[in-house]
Protein backbone atom coordinates (compact mmCIF):
# COMPACT_ATOMS: atom_id res chain seq x y z
CA UNK A 1 0.00 0.00 0.00
CA UNK A 2 1.39 3.37 -0.90
CA UNK A 3 1.86 5.98 1.77
CA UNK A 4 -0.98 8.50 2.04
CA UNK A 5 -0.10 12.16 1.80
CA UNK A 6 -0.82 14.42 4.75
CA UNK A 7 -1.71 18.08 4.62
CA UNK A 8 0.07 20.63 6.85
CA UNK A 9 -3.12 20.55 8.96
CA UNK A 10 -3.02 16.80 9.64
CA UNK A 11 -2.11 17.21 13.31
CA UNK A 12 -4.65 20.01 13.67
CA UNK A 13 -7.38 17.81 12.17
CA UNK A 14 -6.53 14.84 14.37
CA UNK A 15 -6.29 17.00 17.49
CA UNK A 16 -9.79 18.31 16.77
CA UNK A 17 -11.26 14.83 16.41
CA UNK A 18 -11.27 14.59 12.64
CA UNK A 19 -12.13 11.14 11.33
CA UNK A 20 -9.39 10.60 8.79
CA UNK A 21 -10.00 8.70 5.56
CA UNK A 22 -8.17 8.10 2.30
CA UNK A 23 -9.33 10.64 -0.25
CA UNK A 24 -7.49 10.76 -3.57
CA UNK A 25 -4.36 9.51 -1.84
CA UNK A 26 -4.64 12.02 1.00
CA UNK A 27 -5.44 11.39 4.63
CA UNK A 28 -8.33 13.83 5.05
CA UNK A 29 -11.06 14.40 7.65
CA UNK A 30 -14.40 13.12 6.32
CA UNK A 31 -16.09 14.55 9.40
CA UNK A 32 -15.36 15.91 12.86
CA UNK A 33 -18.57 15.30 14.82
CA UNK A 34 -21.37 14.89 12.29
CA UNK A 35 -21.59 15.47 8.56
CA UNK A 36 -25.16 16.75 8.87
CA UNK A 37 -24.34 19.09 11.76
CA UNK A 38 -21.28 20.45 9.95
CA UNK A 39 -23.39 21.01 6.85
CA UNK A 40 -26.11 22.84 8.77
CA UNK A 41 -23.59 24.97 10.67
CA UNK A 42 -21.98 26.04 7.39
CA UNK A 43 -25.39 27.12 6.06
CA UNK A 44 -26.40 28.93 9.26
CA UNK A 45 -23.07 30.22 10.63
CA UNK A 46 -19.73 29.12 9.19
CA UNK A 47 -17.61 26.07 8.47
CA UNK A 48 -13.82 25.83 8.24
CA UNK A 49 -12.49 23.25 5.77
CA UNK A 50 -8.96 21.99 5.24
CA UNK A 51 -8.72 21.64 1.48
CA UNK A 52 -4.94 21.65 1.31
CA UNK A 53 -5.03 18.51 -0.80
CA UNK A 54 -6.02 20.73 -3.73
CA UNK A 55 -3.10 21.41 -6.06
CA UNK A 56 -1.67 24.64 -7.40
CA UNK A 57 0.31 25.33 -10.53
CA UNK A 58 1.79 28.55 -11.84
CA UNK A 59 1.75 29.53 -15.49
CA UNK A 60 4.12 32.38 -16.28
CA UNK A 61 5.91 33.87 -19.24
CA UNK A 62 5.27 36.23 -22.14
CA UNK A 63 2.72 33.91 -23.76
CA UNK A 64 0.95 32.80 -20.58
CA UNK A 65 -2.38 34.40 -21.54
CA UNK A 66 -2.28 33.07 -25.08
CA UNK A 67 -1.40 29.62 -23.79
CA UNK A 68 -4.20 29.49 -21.22
CA UNK A 69 -6.73 30.64 -23.81
CA UNK A 70 -5.53 27.73 -25.93
CA UNK A 71 -5.58 25.05 -23.26
CA UNK A 72 -8.63 26.17 -21.23
CA UNK A 73 -12.25 26.56 -22.31
CA UNK A 74 -13.12 29.85 -20.64
CA UNK A 75 -11.99 33.31 -21.76
CA UNK A 76 -8.66 34.30 -20.22
CA UNK A 77 -7.49 37.35 -22.20
CA UNK A 78 -10.33 39.47 -20.84
CA UNK A 79 -9.49 38.69 -17.18
CA UNK A 80 -8.20 41.61 -15.13
CA UNK A 81 -5.39 41.06 -12.64
CA UNK A 82 -7.01 40.15 -9.33
CA UNK A 83 -9.77 38.21 -11.01
CA UNK A 84 -10.64 34.53 -10.57
CA UNK A 85 -12.33 32.51 -13.31
CA UNK A 86 -13.75 28.99 -13.19
CA UNK A 87 -12.79 27.01 -16.28
CA UNK A 88 -12.58 23.54 -17.67
CA UNK A 89 -9.56 22.04 -19.35
CA UNK A 90 -10.67 19.65 -22.10
CA UNK A 91 -9.17 16.95 -24.24
CA UNK A 92 -9.39 17.26 -28.01
CA UNK A 93 -12.37 14.87 -27.88
CA UNK A 94 -14.26 17.21 -25.54
CA UNK A 95 -13.92 15.17 -22.36
CA UNK A 96 -12.61 17.01 -19.33
CA UNK A 97 -9.02 16.83 -18.04
CA UNK A 98 -9.99 18.84 -14.95
CA UNK A 99 -12.09 21.74 -13.73
CA UNK A 100 -10.09 24.47 -12.08
CA UNK A 101 -9.87 28.05 -10.89
CA UNK A 102 -7.63 30.50 -12.75
CA UNK A 103 -6.07 33.34 -10.73
CA UNK A 104 -4.62 36.20 -12.77
CA UNK A 105 -1.89 37.69 -10.61
CA UNK A 106 -0.35 39.95 -13.25
CA UNK A 107 -0.32 40.36 -17.03
CA UNK A 108 1.75 37.24 -17.62
CA UNK A 109 1.44 35.52 -14.26
CA UNK A 110 -1.30 33.05 -13.36
CA UNK A 111 -2.00 30.48 -10.68
CA UNK A 112 -4.32 27.51 -11.22
CA UNK A 113 -6.09 25.67 -8.42
CA UNK A 114 -6.52 21.99 -9.33
CA UNK A 115 -8.33 18.92 -8.03
CA UNK A 116 -6.13 16.82 -5.75
CA UNK A 117 -6.61 13.63 -7.73
CA UNK A 118 -5.65 15.34 -11.00
CA UNK A 119 -2.57 17.41 -10.15
CA UNK A 120 0.05 15.20 -11.78
CA UNK A 121 -2.10 14.54 -14.84
CA UNK A 122 -2.93 18.25 -15.19
CA UNK A 123 0.64 19.45 -14.90
CA UNK A 124 1.82 16.85 -17.41
CA UNK A 125 -0.97 17.86 -19.78
CA UNK A 126 -0.24 21.56 -19.40
CA UNK A 127 3.47 21.03 -19.94
CA UNK A 128 2.87 18.90 -23.02
CA UNK A 129 0.49 21.45 -24.49
CA UNK A 130 2.90 24.30 -23.66
CA UNK A 131 5.28 23.15 -26.36
CA UNK A 132 5.73 26.00 -28.79
CA UNK A 133 4.57 28.62 -26.27
CA UNK A 134 6.97 30.84 -24.34
CA UNK A 135 5.62 29.83 -20.92
CA UNK A 136 6.66 28.00 -17.78
CA UNK A 137 4.28 25.64 -16.02
CA UNK A 138 5.28 24.71 -12.46
CA UNK A 139 3.61 22.49 -9.89
CA UNK A 140 3.70 24.62 -6.72
CA UNK A 141 1.28 22.48 -4.69
CA UNK A 142 3.88 22.03 -1.95
CA UNK A 143 4.01 25.80 -1.42
CA UNK A 144 0.43 26.15 -0.23
CA UNK A 145 -2.02 24.94 2.31
CA UNK A 146 -5.62 25.89 1.57
CA UNK A 147 -8.32 26.71 4.10
CA UNK A 148 -11.92 27.43 3.11
CA UNK A 149 -14.00 29.57 5.46
CA UNK A 150 -17.60 29.38 4.27
CA UNK A 151 -20.94 30.51 5.61
CA UNK A 152 -23.06 33.60 6.28
CA UNK A 153 -20.84 34.54 9.25
CA UNK A 154 -17.56 34.23 7.31
CA UNK A 155 -16.99 37.96 6.94
CA UNK A 156 -18.01 38.68 10.54
CA UNK A 157 -15.39 36.18 11.68
CA UNK A 158 -12.73 37.81 9.47
CA UNK A 159 -13.61 41.34 10.52
CA UNK A 160 -10.74 42.91 12.41
CA UNK A 161 -8.25 40.15 11.58
CA UNK A 162 -8.28 40.30 7.78
CA UNK A 163 -6.62 42.92 5.58
CA UNK A 164 -9.20 42.56 2.82
CA UNK A 165 -12.24 44.83 2.63
CA UNK A 166 -15.15 42.71 1.48
CA UNK A 167 -17.16 45.72 0.40
CA UNK A 168 -14.39 46.17 -2.19
CA UNK A 169 -13.26 42.62 -2.87
CA UNK A 170 -16.02 41.12 -5.00
CA UNK A 171 -17.09 37.56 -5.63
CA UNK A 172 -14.48 35.75 -7.74
CA UNK A 173 -11.78 38.32 -6.97
CA UNK A 174 -8.70 37.76 -4.84
CA UNK A 175 -6.12 39.83 -3.02
CA UNK A 176 -2.77 39.21 -1.41
CA UNK A 177 -3.06 40.20 2.22
CA UNK A 178 -3.02 38.95 5.77
CA UNK A 179 -5.36 37.12 8.11
CA UNK A 180 -4.30 37.24 11.77
CA UNK A 181 -1.07 38.85 10.53
CA UNK A 182 -0.32 35.74 8.44
CA UNK A 183 0.32 36.41 4.75
CA UNK A 184 -2.15 34.68 2.46
CA UNK A 185 -3.96 34.89 -0.83
CA UNK A 186 -7.53 35.80 0.07
CA UNK A 187 -9.89 34.46 -2.58
CA UNK A 188 -13.62 35.18 -2.57
CA UNK A 189 -14.52 31.76 -3.87
CA UNK A 190 -15.88 28.53 -2.47
CA UNK A 191 -17.63 25.25 -3.09
CA UNK A 192 -20.60 25.46 -0.73
CA UNK A 193 -22.96 28.03 -2.22
CA UNK A 194 -22.33 30.30 0.78
CA UNK A 195 -20.41 33.56 1.03
CA UNK A 196 -16.84 33.04 2.12
CA UNK A 197 -13.19 32.89 1.26
CA UNK A 198 -10.51 30.39 0.40
CA UNK A 199 -7.14 31.20 1.93
CA UNK A 200 -3.89 30.05 0.34
CA UNK A 201 -1.21 30.07 3.01
CA UNK A 202 2.36 28.85 3.40
CA UNK A 203 2.33 25.32 4.88
CA UNK A 204 4.34 26.34 7.92
CA UNK A 205 1.69 28.92 8.89
CA UNK A 206 -1.37 26.79 8.15
CA UNK A 207 -1.98 25.52 11.68
CA UNK A 208 -1.46 28.97 13.14
CA UNK A 209 -4.02 30.39 10.69
CA UNK A 210 -6.50 27.60 11.46
CA UNK A 211 -6.11 28.22 15.20
CA UNK A 212 -6.65 31.94 14.71
CA UNK A 213 -9.82 31.35 12.67
CA UNK A 214 -11.18 28.87 15.21
CA UNK A 215 -10.58 31.41 17.98
CA UNK A 216 -12.11 34.23 15.97
CA UNK A 217 -15.10 32.16 14.92
CA UNK A 218 -16.00 30.57 18.21
CA UNK A 219 -18.54 33.23 19.20
CA UNK A 220 -20.14 33.13 15.75
CA UNK A 221 -20.72 29.38 15.77
CA UNK A 222 -17.85 28.36 13.49
CA UNK A 223 -17.41 24.58 13.19
CA UNK A 224 -14.68 22.49 11.66
CA UNK A 225 -16.14 20.67 8.67
CA UNK A 226 -14.91 17.67 6.73
CA UNK A 227 -15.15 16.35 3.20
CA UNK A 228 -18.53 14.75 3.89
CA UNK A 229 -20.17 18.12 4.48
CA UNK A 230 -18.18 19.60 1.60
CA UNK A 231 -19.80 17.05 -0.72
CA UNK A 232 -23.38 17.56 0.49
CA UNK A 233 -22.95 21.35 0.44
CA UNK A 234 -21.65 21.37 -3.13
CA UNK A 235 -24.36 19.00 -4.34
CA UNK A 236 -27.16 21.10 -2.77
CA UNK A 237 -25.60 24.11 -4.49
CA UNK A 238 -25.61 22.20 -7.80
CA UNK A 239 -21.84 22.30 -8.33
CA UNK A 240 -20.14 19.63 -10.41
CA UNK A 241 -17.43 17.39 -8.99
CA UNK A 242 -14.70 15.99 -11.19
CA UNK A 243 -15.03 12.22 -11.59
CA UNK A 244 -18.78 12.51 -11.07
CA UNK A 245 -20.69 15.14 -13.09
CA UNK A 246 -17.64 15.77 -15.29
CA UNK A 247 -14.78 13.47 -16.30
CA UNK A 248 -12.66 12.46 -19.24
CA UNK A 249 -15.83 10.77 -20.53
CA UNK A 250 -18.41 13.40 -19.56
CA UNK A 251 -18.15 16.59 -21.60
CA UNK A 252 -19.34 20.07 -20.64
CA UNK A 253 -22.15 19.74 -23.19
CA UNK A 254 -23.41 16.69 -21.31
CA UNK A 255 -22.86 18.32 -17.92
CA UNK A 256 -24.59 21.59 -18.92
CA UNK A 257 -21.41 23.51 -18.19
CA UNK A 258 -21.24 25.35 -21.50
CA UNK A 259 -21.29 28.65 -19.60
CA UNK A 260 -17.64 27.85 -18.80
CA UNK A 261 -16.81 27.29 -22.47
CA UNK A 262 -16.28 30.33 -24.63
CA UNK A 263 -17.02 28.66 -27.95
CA UNK A 264 -16.56 31.89 -29.91
CA UNK A 265 -13.05 32.61 -28.62
CA UNK A 266 -10.89 34.45 -31.13
CA UNK A 267 -8.24 31.78 -30.88
CA UNK A 268 -8.86 28.04 -31.30
CA UNK A 269 -8.69 26.04 -28.07
CA UNK A 270 -8.25 22.38 -27.21
CA UNK A 271 -11.57 20.57 -27.51
CA UNK A 272 -13.31 23.40 -29.38
CA UNK A 273 -14.19 21.45 -32.52
CA UNK A 274 -15.45 18.42 -30.61
CA UNK A 275 -17.62 20.62 -28.39
CA UNK A 276 -18.99 22.56 -31.36
CA UNK A 277 -19.85 19.27 -33.08
CA UNK A 278 -21.39 17.76 -29.97
CA UNK A 279 -23.46 20.86 -29.30
CA UNK A 280 -24.73 20.90 -32.88
CA UNK A 281 -25.58 17.20 -32.96
CA UNK A 282 -26.91 17.13 -29.40
CA UNK A 283 -25.14 15.16 -26.68
CA UNK A 284 -25.53 11.36 -26.52
CA UNK A 285 -25.74 11.51 -22.73
CA UNK A 286 -26.85 14.06 -20.17
CA UNK A 287 -26.33 14.80 -16.52
CA UNK A 288 -29.67 15.10 -14.73
CA UNK A 289 -29.95 16.16 -11.08
CA UNK A 290 -32.68 14.52 -9.05
CA UNK A 291 -34.64 14.59 -5.82
CA UNK A 292 -36.13 11.43 -4.33
CA UNK A 293 -38.84 12.47 -1.90
CA UNK A 294 -37.32 10.03 0.61
CA UNK A 295 -34.40 10.00 3.01
CA UNK A 296 -32.87 6.92 1.34
CA UNK A 297 -29.60 7.87 -0.29
CA UNK A 298 -29.13 6.61 -3.82
CA UNK A 299 -25.47 5.65 -4.01
CA UNK A 300 -23.12 6.51 -6.86
CA UNK A 301 -22.72 3.79 -9.52
CA UNK A 302 -26.28 2.49 -9.04
CA UNK A 303 -27.90 1.61 -12.39
CA UNK A 304 -30.61 4.01 -13.58
CA UNK A 305 -33.70 2.55 -15.25
CA UNK A 306 -36.31 3.88 -17.68
CA UNK A 307 -39.10 1.65 -19.01
CA UNK A 308 -37.34 -1.34 -17.52
CA UNK A 309 -34.06 -0.73 -19.36
CA UNK A 310 -30.75 0.42 -17.93
CA UNK A 311 -30.22 3.93 -19.33
CA UNK A 312 -27.36 5.19 -17.19
CA UNK A 313 -25.78 5.37 -13.75
CA UNK A 314 -25.97 7.48 -10.63
CA UNK A 315 -22.88 9.69 -10.43
CA UNK A 316 -23.54 11.52 -7.15
CA UNK A 317 -25.88 10.79 -4.27
CA UNK A 318 -26.18 12.17 -0.79
CA UNK A 319 -28.57 13.45 1.84
CA UNK A 320 -29.67 17.08 1.67
CA UNK A 321 -30.10 18.45 5.20
CA UNK A 322 -31.86 21.53 3.81
CA UNK A 323 -34.48 19.51 1.95
CA UNK A 324 -34.50 16.57 4.40
CA UNK A 325 -34.36 14.14 1.49
CA UNK A 326 -31.86 12.28 -0.64
CA UNK A 327 -30.61 14.10 -3.75
CA UNK A 328 -28.13 13.34 -6.47
CA UNK A 329 -27.29 13.28 -10.15
CA UNK A 330 -27.29 10.69 -12.91
CA UNK A 331 -25.61 10.33 -16.29
CA UNK A 332 -28.22 8.93 -18.68
CA UNK A 333 -28.75 8.43 -22.40
CA UNK A 334 -30.07 11.71 -23.77
CA UNK A 335 -33.13 9.98 -25.21
CA UNK A 336 -34.05 8.74 -21.74
CA UNK A 337 -33.47 12.06 -19.98
CA UNK A 338 -37.13 13.03 -20.29
CA UNK A 339 -38.45 9.58 -19.38
CA UNK A 340 -39.50 8.50 -15.90
CA UNK A 341 -36.27 7.49 -14.19
CA UNK A 342 -35.95 5.04 -11.33
CA UNK A 343 -33.43 2.86 -9.53
CA UNK A 344 -33.67 -0.44 -7.72
CA UNK A 345 -33.49 0.22 -3.97
CA UNK A 346 -32.85 -3.15 -2.36
CA UNK A 347 -35.34 -4.95 -4.58
CA UNK A 348 -37.94 -2.19 -4.84
CA UNK A 349 -38.24 0.46 -7.56
CA UNK A 350 -37.60 4.01 -6.38
CA UNK A 351 -38.44 7.03 -8.51
CA UNK A 352 -36.02 9.84 -9.24
CA UNK A 353 -37.51 13.31 -9.72
CA UNK A 354 -35.51 15.45 -12.17
CA UNK A 355 -34.62 18.81 -10.63
CA UNK A 356 -32.93 21.84 -12.05
CA UNK A 357 -29.93 22.71 -9.86
CA UNK A 358 -29.27 24.32 -7.46
CA UNK A 359 -31.45 22.38 -5.03
CA UNK A 360 -31.60 25.35 -2.69
CA UNK A 361 -31.43 29.09 -3.17
CA UNK A 362 -27.80 30.08 -2.76
CA UNK A 363 -26.24 33.52 -2.67
CA UNK A 364 -22.46 33.09 -2.53
CA UNK A 365 -21.86 36.54 -4.00
CA UNK A 366 -23.68 38.25 -1.09
CA UNK B 1 -16.96 3.63 24.36
CA UNK B 2 -20.19 2.95 26.20
CA UNK B 3 -21.03 -0.81 26.45
CA UNK B 4 -23.71 -1.43 29.10
CA UNK B 5 -23.17 -4.57 31.20
CA UNK B 6 -26.89 -5.37 31.23
CA UNK B 7 -27.11 -6.15 27.50
CA UNK B 8 -26.17 -9.06 25.23
CA UNK B 9 -24.18 -8.43 22.04
CA UNK B 10 -23.52 -9.89 18.58
CA UNK B 11 -20.44 -9.77 16.37
CA UNK B 12 -22.50 -7.59 14.00
CA UNK B 13 -22.53 -4.82 16.62
CA UNK B 14 -26.11 -5.30 17.67
CA UNK B 15 -27.40 -5.42 21.23
CA UNK B 16 -30.24 -7.33 22.80
CA UNK B 17 -32.00 -6.33 26.01
CA UNK B 18 -34.05 -9.02 27.75
CA UNK B 19 -37.43 -7.79 28.94
CA UNK B 20 -38.77 -11.01 30.45
CA UNK B 21 -41.44 -13.25 29.00
CA UNK B 22 -38.93 -14.19 26.25
CA UNK B 23 -39.20 -10.74 24.75
CA UNK B 24 -36.25 -8.51 23.97
CA UNK B 25 -35.38 -5.16 22.42
CA UNK B 26 -32.79 -5.15 19.64
CA UNK B 27 -30.67 -2.23 18.49
CA UNK B 28 -27.24 -1.35 17.19
CA UNK B 29 -24.40 -0.44 19.52
CA UNK B 30 -22.81 2.91 20.22
CA UNK B 31 -19.77 1.63 18.32
CA UNK B 32 -21.93 0.80 15.27
CA UNK B 33 -23.75 4.14 15.18
CA UNK B 34 -20.47 5.96 15.57
CA UNK B 35 -18.92 4.03 12.69
CA UNK B 36 -21.91 4.69 10.45
CA UNK B 37 -22.16 8.39 11.24
CA UNK B 38 -25.31 10.42 10.58
CA UNK B 39 -28.16 7.94 10.19
CA UNK B 40 -30.71 9.12 7.63
CA UNK B 41 -33.02 6.12 7.29
CA UNK B 42 -33.94 2.95 9.14
CA UNK B 43 -35.93 0.16 7.52
CA UNK B 44 -37.52 -2.29 9.94
CA UNK B 45 -39.85 -5.22 9.16
CA UNK B 46 -43.57 -5.60 9.81
CA UNK B 47 -44.91 -6.76 13.14
CA UNK B 48 -45.51 -10.56 13.09
CA UNK B 49 -42.71 -11.14 10.55
CA UNK B 50 -40.48 -13.98 11.68
CA UNK B 51 -36.77 -14.39 11.07
CA UNK B 52 -34.06 -16.95 11.73
CA UNK B 53 -30.82 -16.18 13.50
CA UNK B 54 -28.45 -14.40 11.09
CA UNK B 55 -31.18 -13.44 8.61
CA UNK B 56 -31.38 -9.85 7.36
CA UNK B 57 -34.34 -8.11 8.97
CA UNK B 58 -33.74 -4.50 7.94
CA UNK B 59 -31.19 -1.85 7.10
CA UNK B 60 -29.67 1.20 8.70
CA UNK B 61 -28.57 3.86 6.22
CA UNK B 62 -26.22 6.72 6.95
CA UNK B 63 -24.79 9.50 4.84
CA UNK B 64 -21.74 7.30 4.36
CA UNK B 65 -23.10 3.77 3.97
CA UNK B 66 -25.99 1.32 4.19
CA UNK B 67 -25.64 -1.50 6.70
CA UNK B 68 -27.82 -4.62 6.94
CA UNK B 69 -29.41 -5.60 10.22
CA UNK B 70 -29.02 -9.26 11.18
CA UNK B 71 -31.39 -11.12 13.47
CA UNK B 72 -29.45 -12.00 16.67
CA UNK B 73 -31.52 -15.16 17.15
CA UNK B 74 -34.70 -16.85 15.88
CA UNK B 75 -37.75 -14.77 16.65
CA UNK B 76 -40.88 -12.89 15.71
CA UNK B 77 -41.16 -9.11 15.47
CA UNK B 78 -43.71 -7.93 18.05
CA UNK B 79 -43.12 -4.19 17.86
CA UNK B 80 -41.05 -1.72 15.82
CA UNK B 81 -39.74 1.66 16.94
CA UNK B 82 -42.01 3.93 14.93
CA UNK B 83 -40.23 7.06 16.13
CA UNK B 84 -37.35 6.17 13.82
CA UNK B 85 -39.44 6.81 10.73
CA UNK B 86 -39.31 10.57 11.29
CA UNK B 87 -36.25 10.68 13.53
CA UNK B 88 -33.68 8.08 12.51
CA UNK B 89 -31.06 10.25 14.21
CA UNK B 90 -32.35 8.82 17.52
CA UNK B 91 -30.06 5.87 16.79
CA UNK B 92 -27.10 8.27 16.78
CA UNK B 93 -28.26 10.15 19.83
CA UNK B 94 -29.33 7.21 21.97
CA UNK B 95 -28.22 3.90 20.50
CA UNK B 96 -28.97 1.84 23.63
CA UNK B 97 -32.23 3.53 24.70
CA UNK B 98 -34.50 5.61 22.47
CA UNK B 99 -32.79 4.34 19.33
CA UNK B 100 -33.92 0.72 19.77
CA UNK B 101 -35.02 -0.86 16.48
CA UNK B 102 -37.42 -3.76 17.12
CA UNK B 103 -38.94 -5.75 19.94
CA UNK B 104 -38.82 -9.50 19.32
CA UNK B 105 -40.34 -12.63 20.81
CA UNK B 106 -37.51 -15.12 21.17
CA UNK B 107 -38.31 -18.54 19.70
CA UNK B 108 -35.55 -20.51 21.40
CA UNK B 109 -34.08 -18.93 24.56
CA UNK B 110 -31.20 -21.41 24.53
CA UNK B 111 -29.75 -19.40 21.61
CA UNK B 112 -29.03 -16.60 24.08
CA UNK B 113 -26.01 -18.56 25.27
CA UNK B 114 -24.27 -17.87 21.96
CA UNK B 115 -24.45 -14.09 22.42
CA UNK B 116 -21.63 -12.11 23.97
CA UNK B 117 -21.57 -10.29 27.28
CA UNK B 118 -20.26 -6.74 27.53
CA UNK B 119 -16.69 -7.80 28.30
CA UNK B 120 -16.48 -10.11 25.28
CA UNK B 121 -18.06 -7.49 23.02
CA UNK B 122 -15.63 -4.84 24.24
CA UNK B 123 -12.86 -6.94 22.70
CA UNK B 124 -14.28 -6.65 19.19
CA UNK B 125 -15.52 -3.06 19.51
CA UNK B 126 -12.03 -1.63 19.59
CA UNK B 127 -10.96 1.03 17.15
Amino acid sequence: MSQLSRTPLFDFNVAHGGRMVDFAGWEMPVQFKSIVDEHKATRSAAGLFDVSHMGEATVTGPQATEFLDFVLTNGIASMKAGRVVYSLMCYEHGGVVDDLLVYRKADSEYMLCLNASNVEKDVAWLQAKAEGFDVDVCDVSESYALLALQGPKAFDILEGICSADFSELGYYYFAEGTVADIPCIISRTGYTGERGVELFVAPEHAAELADALVAAGDADGLVLAGLGARDSLRLEAGYSLYGHEISDEVSPVQAKLMWTVKLDKEVPFVGQQALLDEKAAGPAKRIVFFKTGTRRIVRAETAVLANGEVVGTVVSGTFSPALNEAIGSVLVDAAAATEELSIDMRGKPMKLYPTKPPFIKTNPQS
Amino acid sequence: MNIPDSLKYTKDHEWLKLLGNDEALVGITEYAQNSLGDITFVEVPEVEDTFSEGETFGVVESVKAASDLFMPLDGEIVEVNEALEDSPELVNQSAFEEGWLVKIKITDPSQLDALMDAAAYAEIAKD
